[in-house]
């Protein structure tokens, strides 16, 4: 029996959506069919809207795509005065203040408390200046993911960026591919360190050469979500940059056509691709959905992948710092802790990417943003401009490895606060705790729950949602795995220490990198110790510890309308509301 | 009487009629499911929900944080359809899948 949402999709979905959209948005909040709000959400999501989580009722998560991350100039400003205008609502976050912008680990940008009376204004400006929501949520084609130097990098293999922006063109809006059986993922990558991160996507594309040709290999079928990660096989193809579009669109027919619609819980194509093996995948592919006799794979780069590895090899993590382009430009690497920069802050970095810039900025999948085309000459200078104090090109390790998903803050799924508690992680571990010699990258991720927005299976600590009960009462909790990484052989966190008291989990890592100093072995980096260590020992060295760490956040922010306000309880809730903010009562 | 009834959101949400009426991330007490005689179970996801007679029921998936057994559910009570209404579970109440609940902890 196909499920509500296959449904509801059926009737209506894709862009046919947006005209009821900007008709509910026209009429107001109280427009929409009590009976039919379930059936609207689920559609809006199409257009990069997500209704916020219980005691947040009438206010949204707008998503906005942002292809390989890319923001041509004066897009970030844009976003920026939207943020300021739109994305304001009853709650201040102590952190970052009334309005913010948060840069997410696929290169997109989300913003919060949007309200549906504001849309065709917010749709508006988007538009109008080249960026759009379309797809950035629901059952269809996501942001397009890549190395966010592409075309710009000096070391690169391929350039990746036309390829990527081209499968935006073509697939952003393509009715035939509006509807797919879940989410659809796709990475690009052309450099050689593997930015792309193309092993936990559902289709990735990976720099690969033959006969002299370069191209791509493809792989299928990663993702990290629902305590079943999966990395993307390998179903042996190789791609060249113009042919990868037709193979991309074979691949989202193949999962259109068999995708799981019945069970949404088993709908991603790593499942179909654990349920036929990959040599199926291939064989349904060069058979029904793709028009011309497919290469075997290629040599690919992946011995030379050093992105968030966790590997003490040479070649980047990340794309911090300040590094030549291949025009003799630079693009310099800004460190934006857990992904959040206040509005004041984005306009002020809008104003010095175009100053010191081309004006283009780009986003990164570790949260980041870096400021790209500055001459060599203007370097100095935008290194000494005051904002580069609170977003370092040089940041701290652990401000640098530090990534969180959005949270109890606005998510319906997390179990937990995160991005303000990671904030207060960082700056504790800075504060009281030292690396080893040698150590500069060191990831901590915090996912809020088993969805795995912050890739916590791909760090060297990883931090996931949990609860548990200290002196009798119920707080907020973390599982802690350790030892994730990409790189060559990609491996998933193991999983070793288990509901430890938010505010024990600072000391536990500051026992844990003590232990890692001790029985180092030459220059080892954690990853490594941890693939040599057993479980075991693992477990023993995870000792979680009160310490001067102060975390306000350990009650269940679940059960508030918004964590960080002053009246907090679901009877305090504004929501939902008028366009003017007014709350709706039942009364009404 | 009908009611609409689905989860919401990749498992996040009980709905009812259009309103979110449960949601996982909560800690409930459930019997019968893990070693322990009452698990307290985090709900980490809502797989399916159903009416049977007048009890509304949501199968789950989460941790118990007394053992730390990883459990799958039946179906666990969440309140009760009363007249048009529905009446929620007190959240101190121990649920027993397949049957009801009560506020004896």
């Amino acid at each position: 029996m196909p499920t509500d949402v296959e449904r509801w999709k059926s009737e209506t979905y894709g862009n046919e959506i947006r005209e009821h959209l900007l008709e509910f948005a026209e009429e107001g909040w109280e427009s929409i069919p009590e009976d039919e709000h379930d059936a609207w959400f689920e559609r809006f999501k199409w257009w990069g809207l997500y209704h916020q989580r219980n005691g947040q009722e009438s206010y949204f998560m707008m998503r906005i795509g942002t292809p390989n991350g890319v923001l041509t100039p004066g897009q970030l400003r844009v976003v920026g005065e939207i943020a300021d205008e739109y994305a304001r609502g009853p709650g201040e976050n102590p952190e970052f203040g009334a309005a913010y912008c948060d840069w997410t680990t696929r290169q997109s940008i989300q913003l919060h408390w949007i309200r549906l009376e504001d849309i065709p204004d917010v749709f508006e400006k988007l538009e109008a200046n080249g960026l759009s929501t379309q797809q950035a949520c629901g059952d269809s084609w996501r942001n397009i993911v890549g190395c966010p130097v592409a075309g710009k990098d000096s070391n690169e293999f391929v350039d990746a960026l036309p390829v990527a922006l081209n499968l935006h063109d073509t697939f952003k809006g393509d009715d035939d591919h509006t509807n797919l059986p879940r989410k659809w993922k796709v990475s690009v990558t052309g450099c050689r360190e593997g930015c792309g991160q193309g092993d936990i996507n559902d289709l990735a594309f990976e720099p690969a050469e033959k006969d002299g040709r370069k191209g791509f290999n493809v792989r299928v079928g990663g993702g990290l979500a629902r305590n079943e990660p999966r990395f993307a096989r390998d179903i042996d193809v190789f791609v060249e940059p113009e042919d990868a579009n037709e193979v991309a669109g074979g691949m989202s027919a193949l999962f259109r056509e068999h995708g799981n619609r019945e069970d949404r819980y088993s709908a991603r194509i790593k499942f179909l691709v654990d349920e036929w093996g990959t040599e199926k995948v291939r064989d349904v592919l060069q058979e029904e959905f793709v028009d011309f006799e497919l290469e075997t794979a290629a040599e690919d780069l992946r011995d030379e992948y050093t992105y968030n590895s966790g590997r003490a090899t040479g070649g980047h993590h990340d794309h911090v710092g300040v590094h030549e382009q291949n025009d003799g430009n630079y693009y310099v690497g800004l460190n934006v802790l857990v992904g959040r920069m206040g509005v004041d802050d984005v306009l002020e970095l809008a104003d010095l990417a175009d100053e010191y810039g081309s004006g283009e900025v780009r986003l990164t999948q570790r949260q980041n943003v870096l400021v790209t085309d500055v001459p060599e000459g203007s370097l100095d200078d935008l290194l000494a401009e005051p904002l580069l104090e609170d977003y370092s090109p040089d940041p701290h390790p652990f401000m640098r490895g530090s990534i969180a998903c959005t949270g109890t803050e606005f998510c319906s799924l997390s179990i937990v606060e995160t991005k303000n508690r990671q904030v207060r992680y960082a700056r504790w571990l800075k504060e009281n705790v030292e690396l080893p010699d040698g150590v500069e990258d060191f990831h901590i991720h915090l996912s809020g729950c088993t969805a795995s927005c912050a890739q916590p299976q791909i760090a060297d600590i990883s931090l996931r949602g949990m609860k548990t009960r200290k002196d009798g009462e119920a707080v907020e909790a973390l599982d802690v795995g350790l030892g994730g990484g990409l790189g060559e052989d990609p491996r998933f966190a193991d999983w070793v220490g288990q509901r430890i008291p938010a505010d024990e989990v600072p000391g536990a890592i500051a026992n844990l990198l003590a232990s890692f100093e001790e029985r180092r072995e030459g220059d080892e980096s954690f990853r490594d110790f941890v693939e040599r260590s057993d479980e075991e020992t693992l477990e023993e060295l995870v000792e979680p510890e009160e310490t001067s760490y102060e975390d306000p956040y350990m009650h269940n922010t679940k059960l508030t309308w918004y964590p960080y306000a002053e009246e907090d309880t679901m009877d305090d809730s504004p929501a939902p509301a008028r366009a003017d903010g007014t709350p709706i009562t039942s009364d009404d | 009487m009908t009611v609409s009834l689905r989860t919401l959101d990749d498992g996040a949400w009980v709905s009812l009629d259009d309103e979110r009426r449960a949601g996982a991330s909560e800690l409930w007490y459930v019997a019968g499911v893990c070693g322990c005689p009452v698990a307290d179970l985090v709900v980490e996801g809502i797989t399916d929900v159903a009416v049977d007679g007048r009890t509304v029921a949501a199968e789950t998936y989460g941790t118990c944080i007394r053992c730390g057994a990883s459990v799958t559910t039946g179906p666990v009570p969440v309140g009760r359809l009363v007249g048009a209404g529905f009446e929620p579970l007190a959240a101190g109440a121990v649920r027993t899948p397949g049957g009801g609940g009560d506020n004896r902890k």
